[in-house]
Formats: structure tokens, sequence, C-alpha cells
């Protein structure tokens, strides 16, 4: 499969600039939101350290809490089934519907389910999924995938879900008014949930000591999928594993004042057991999770919380919007989760950022993602991923920039733009700098002959390498 | 250490530094066959290709007691992903030994005063991803509960006349990103415009920073756009030699 553009995506995603604008307004806005909720926590770094220690003490001990978690969970009454990936996974909970003769589901957002393409799955076997949550269904209805993991539908203004909606709902066209259209999508889909014959969630969190998994979520979907079927099924990545209630309360602090800024949301549910004559099903899922864990380098972003507070600082991401990444996670956390999936098709994300750290530093569970970017980078070279154009010119930029004649020679003045730029820079479109920027005037004389010139003293040899041998350490002091 | 870009384009930005650092007591040295970190290369993901460059970098440096370079950016990058050459002695000592202007001047040589600059304008000041959240030369934004500090910003105020205008999202990343800049050309060229767009509409019509590739990038735009900010690095206005 092709490599992903995100360039070109993005690209597209600009030129449109009334929802590029009104996407960084808003995506900004809600890191906006988190600093304030972080500034009212006098120990926030604490439990940024502390949550990123919970997770990796789970993680370490994973299989230990996994066994715990199964042992309670069955204990309460629940079936427990394993999916090494996410054909199995769609597998069993087909298995489990058809079994019941479950024609109609109703799921709340769940990024594992995309993940898995669970929905498509069930689809083609002749199940009706409904999506009931109100950002997972516009894109359910607009045959689009989630733009962000919070609100899959943060790339739609209202605007653009007023004419969805009058387009597949026939409500007013105009009525560009989010309490009209939550209206809309409420009267079109309660119906729904009450004839459903399963209901499905994913999950923020399971603990082990309880047995229970956890929702975090503002329109109570989740309580309504889970809660009004009688079948309830919850997917489970093994990652969201934590070890009780206590920890889980670290979490919940983190959890939403990173997302939203909120201090907390609506609905913190716990799903324990089954309702009462109805039967609940948890399916943990691994799906390349155990492989991620046993690599040195990429494991750390296992500890991630989907908050998506990394993506909402990004600036690339802000600009670029959630769909020109073309995969199920996006922004900062995607780009070094998704390649795990698929090297070849994900293998230019890691170019998709300027690695500025500002995500390494709002992720409530300090993952570092900026330098797994630096590595995924390394990793694609690494994995054969570079063009012929661009290993070309590393190679060429390697000979110029070891051999100090090579270079001089090259960067003499007036030559430097012409001659530098293209080769070592620009090596995947021609003359890129150039098409919304100019290239900067080369000098009248570089630094190095002005300095030759002026001070006309090359106090250093020609020839340093000899040098490193009478270290001058002690005899030397304020040379620099 | 005079990184390859502004030895390139801006000459007067090396030049401004070493006059600085003269005029600080420094015994200043330009060994002469220094190119360039290996950054352009490491930061692509060729780290087989910077290995030849780092290793000459290690030869060229490794002797002094100080290196000191007006670019975060490189800094940054010879401090903690110098990783292409092989771990010796001499390449942790460069590692160890390397300095951004602005923090050679306010953690090493504790400079109190500039008698000799005088700058009558307001500016906005630019500090760069790599010299905030790589060097710690400024308070994170995304840190709310940390007190604030800003290096560059502390210099700049011991410049006669100098005022530094406030302007949003000031730490959000200007676009820059090596190699980011050409092959994301397009979400490069929308983030400095906004950059722009920020600190232009404070009234402000020079911007300074401790960081010439960021401003080279900025530059860039700006004169695409016509907008007639003067672009300024830091150690022109410390130096007093800005225009």
């Amino acid at each position: 499969m092709k490599p992903i553009d995100h360039a070109r995506n993005a690209l597209a995603f600009l030129e449109d600039q009334t929802h590029e604008q009104a996407f960084d307004k808003l995506i900004w806005g809600l890191r906006v939101r988190r600093d304030a909720a972080a500034r009212e926590v006098p120990e926030w770094e604490q439990l940024r350290t502390l949550a990123s220690g919970i997770k990796e003490h789970t993680l370490s001990n994973l299989a230990h809490y996994l066994e715990l978690f199964e042992q309670r969970a069955t204990g309460n009454g629940v079936r427990v089934h394993w999916a090494r990936d996410a054909h199995e996974h769609n597998q069993i909970v087909h298995d489990i519907l058809r079994s019941r003769g479950a024609k109609h589901l109703v799921k709340s957002k769940s990024m594992l389910t995309e993940e898995c393409q669970t929905r498509p799955f069930l689809e083609r076997r002749g199940i009706q999924v409904t999506e009931t949550d109100l950002g997972e269904r516009i894109q359910q209805l607009d045959d689009q995938p989630p733009s962000h993991i919070v609100g899959p539908a943060f790339q739609k203004t209202t605007r653009d879900v007023a004419e969805l909606f009058h387009r597949v709902y026939g409500s007013e066209p105009d009525r560009a008014d989010p309490v009209y259209l939550a209206g809309v999508m409420r009267e079109h889909t309660r119906p729904l949930i009450l004839q459903a014959d399963a209901g499905m969630t994913g999950a923020n969190f399971a603990v082990a000591q309880t047995g229970a998994v956890v929702t975090v979520t503002n329109e109570g979907n989740a309580d309504l999928s889970g809660n009004v079927p009688k079948l309830r099924i919850c997917s489970v990545g093994i990652e969201k594993l934590i070890p009780g209630v206590a920890e889980l309360a670290v979490f919940i602090r983190l959890l939403t004042r990173s997302a939203t800024g909120e201090r907390i949301t609506q609905y913190t549910s716990h799903f324990a057991g089954p309702r009462d004559g109805g039967e609940m099903h948890i399916v943990l899922v691994d799906n390349g999770r155990t492989q991620r864990l046993a690599d040195e380098r990429f494991w750390p972003s296992l500890k991630c919380i989907r908050c998506g507070a990394c993506m909402n600082t990004c600036p690339v991401y802000r600009r670029s919007g959630g769909l020109s990444y073309g995969s199920t996670y996006m922004g900062p956390i995607g780009i070094i989760m998704m390649p795990s999936f698929d090297i070849r098709r994900h293998s230019e994300l890691p170019f998709a950022s300027t690695i500025n750290g500002s995500c390494t530093n709002v992720c409530p569970v300090h993952i570092n993602i900026h330098e797994q970017i630096y590595q995924w980078r390394e990793e694609m070279n690494a994995h054969g991923e570079f063009s012929t154009t661009k290993k070309a010119a590393m190679n060429l930029a390697d000979k110029l920039l070891s051999h100090p004649e090579a270079y001089r020679a090259v960067t003499a003045a007036g030559e430097a733009a012409v001659k530098v730029l293209p080769h070592f820079a620009i090596y995947n479109r021609l003359n890129a700098w150039g098409r919304h920027r100019d290239i900067p005037g080369p000098a009248a004389e570089t630094f190095h002959q002005w300095y030759a010139r002026n001070r006309g003293r090359p106090n250093r040899p020609a020839h340093p390498a000899q040098e490193t041998d009478t270290p001058t350490e002690g005899t030397d002091r304020g040379r620099a | 250490m005079v990184p390859c870009y502004i030895d390139m384009f801006y000459p007067q930005v090396g030049i401004a530094t070493l006059e600085l650092l003269e005029k600080l007591g420094v015994e200043a040295d330009y060994p002469f066959d220094q190119t360039c970190c290996g950054q352009p290369m490491a930061n692509s993901g060729a780290s087989s290709q910077a290995k030849a460059t780092e290793e000459l970098f290690i030869r060229n440096f490794a002797d002094y007691e100080y290196v000191v370079a007006p670019s975060g950016s490189c800094v940054h990058h010879i401090r903690n992903k110098f990783t292409a050459a092989d771990d010796t002695p001499e390449r942790r000592r460069v590692s160890a030994r390397v300095w951004d202007l602005a923090e050679f001047l306010c953690d090493v040589l504790r400079v109190h005063e500039f008698p000799w600059a005088e700058f009558p304008h307001q500016v906005a000041l630019h500090v760069s991803c790599s010299a905030i959240r790589g060097l710690g030369e400024q308070a994170m934004s995304e840190r709310p509960n940390d007190p604030w500090f800003s290096k560059p910003a502390s210099l700049l105020e011991k410049v006669k006349g100098i005022s530094i205008a406030g302007f949003d999202r000031p730490d959000e990343c200007c676009g820059f990103g090596g190699t980011f800049a050409v092959t994301e050309e397009a979400v490069s060229a929308a983030m400095g415009n906004d950059k722009l767009e920020r600190m232009g509409a404070t009234g402000v019509h020079h911007i300074v920073s401790p960081d010439m590739s960021c401003l080279m990038h900025l530059q860039g735009c700006a004169h695409r756009n016509r907008d007639d900010f003067k672009f300024l690095h830091l150690a022109q206005i410390l130096n007093g030699s800005a225009e």
C-alpha cells in the first residue's frame, strides 16, 4: 500500500481557509482551557509523574493485572474474551451477536473499534450499527472516520452539520445552532437505542481490582448503549488496565482537564456486571500491543489515555486537520502509534512534525512523544522507506558537510542560495521552499570570508585532527 | 561556532556574535574547518549520513573550553542529540561544553549590562522551540505552574530604549522545523504566516530571536507577503550593531 501523503492532504485542508481557521481556533481553545485547568491544580506536574509511574508499573506487570481483571470480571458475572488481533476481535463480537440473533447494535464512541474497523465488518455481515455519540454519529452519517479522538467531528462547522442533517434527516438546513442540531440527532437516535438488540462501548480504563470497565463521557451515550439493551459488549485494549480505584482517581483528575479543561465530565461510569436478566461480555484486545510493549524505544505510547491534549497543542495537527493523517489515531500520538501497525503505509507521518516538543509537555502520562517521532524517522530510514531522491540528497549532504574544502567551494558567496539549498534541504519537491516563501538573498560575503579578511588569523591549523591529541584543558581558560 | 546557514546567509549575525564576545573579554576563536553540526541529516532520520559531519565537528571543537553558537537549534542538537558519531570522551566533551549564546551570556558570563547597545524600538521576541523546550531558556506555556523566566528576554531588557511586546501564543512553533519547512511547506508557511500575524497585531516592526533559522523562515514568509518587518538576531541588538 502506498504511504499516506500527509503533506498533500494538508495542502488541501489549508486551501479551505474557513475550515482551517475555525478548526485551529476551536482546537487551540481546548489547549487554552487545559492550561487554565492545570493552573488550578498546584500538584499538576506531580500528578503527571504519578500517572506515568502507575502506567509504567501496570504495563510492566501486565500479565498479572490482566489475569486479576479477568478473574474479578468473571466473578462479577461477565464473560471475558481474549482477542489476538482486530480480526479476532471482530469475529468474537460477531459470534456473540449472531448466536443471540442480534440484528441491530448501538454503540458509543470507541477508538479501539475504529482501529479494528468493527463497524464495516459487522455491516458486511448484515448487522445494523448505529453510533450514539453525537460527533461519531455525524462522522458515520457523512461516511468519514473521526478527525479527533475526543471530538470525532471537530473538523466540521455547525453549518456543515446543519447541511448534513438536512440531507439525512430533512431538518432545517440553515439552523446552524448546536442545541437545535443536538436535538435533531437525539430525536432520531433515541428510538434506535430503545429498539436495539445489543449495545457496545469501549473503555477509558479497566480496573483490575474491581473487574469493572470505566467510561468517561459527557453525553451519557455510553450509559445508554451499555445499559438499555440486555446484551452488552465492551471492547478494551489491554493497555487500558490500571491496578485499582485509588489509581483511577489520579487518571480521572488528569484526563478531562487535559482533554477539554473540564474538571470532570458529566458521567464517569463503572460497568461492573450485566444488568438484571442481561449478559455482559468484555473483549480484551491485543492487536499489536504486546509487540510494541517489547520494543524498548516505542513502548511508552502504550501509556496513552486518549485525552487528545497532544493533538490540541500540535500546530501541525491544527493546520492540517485530523483526516490528513489518513489513520485511526492522528496528530502526535498517531504519528508514534500508527507505524507499529503498518510501517510502510505510515512512513511519511513522522515527518509531519516540527518536533517542537509541546506535545510531550502536555501529555498527562509523560510520553516522550517528540523524541519518539525523531526515533521513528530513523526507523523509517533503517526500514528502507526513504525515496531514492531523499537517499541521494542525504548522501550528498554527508559528503559536502564532512569535507570543508568541498563545502567552501559551494558556499562561496553568491552561490549559496542556488547551489546549497536545493541540494541539501530541498529533496522531495522542486523548490518547495519557494512556493509560499522567498529564499534569503545570498550574502555578499560569507562569515568565513569576512573572518579570513578581518581577523586574518585562522588560529586553528588546517588539519585539526592532529590537534585532538593535545588537550588544552586547564591551560587555556577563557577560550571559546 | 557559526552555523552553516548563518555563515551563508547571515554573516552579520556571526560578526555580531564574535564582536560581542570580544567586547565581553572572551578570547574567541573561529575554527576554520567548520561546516555544519549534521542536524539536517540526523533530523531527517539519516544519522548514518550525519556521522562524518559530526566527527568533523568534534575534531574542530573538542579542545575548547566553551563552544558558543548563536543558535538554540544547533546547540540543542549538539548537546542532546549528538549520537551519530561514536561515543567517545571527545564527543561527550563537545556535548557538555556547547552553549547557546543567550545561555552563555546569562549563565556563564553573567552579563549585567550592555552599555554600548541602544535600541529605541518595541520588538517582538521569538524564542525557538529548541531554546525553550530543548535547552530550557524560557518557562514553557504548557507548564502553567512553573515560575516565569526568559533568558533571552532578560538580556534584551538590559538594552537601553528597548521594549518587548507581548503577543498571543508566544511559544507556538513558527513552522520552520528544519527539513519540515520543505517536506511540509504548506503547513510550514501557514504556521509562519500565523506567527507573523500575531506579532504584527502588536504594531511592532522588529522581530528579534536568538535563533536565526526561525527568522530565515519568517523572513521568507514576510517577504512574500510584502510585510515590512525587520528581522534581527539577539546578538545584533546586544552588540549594538542592529540598524
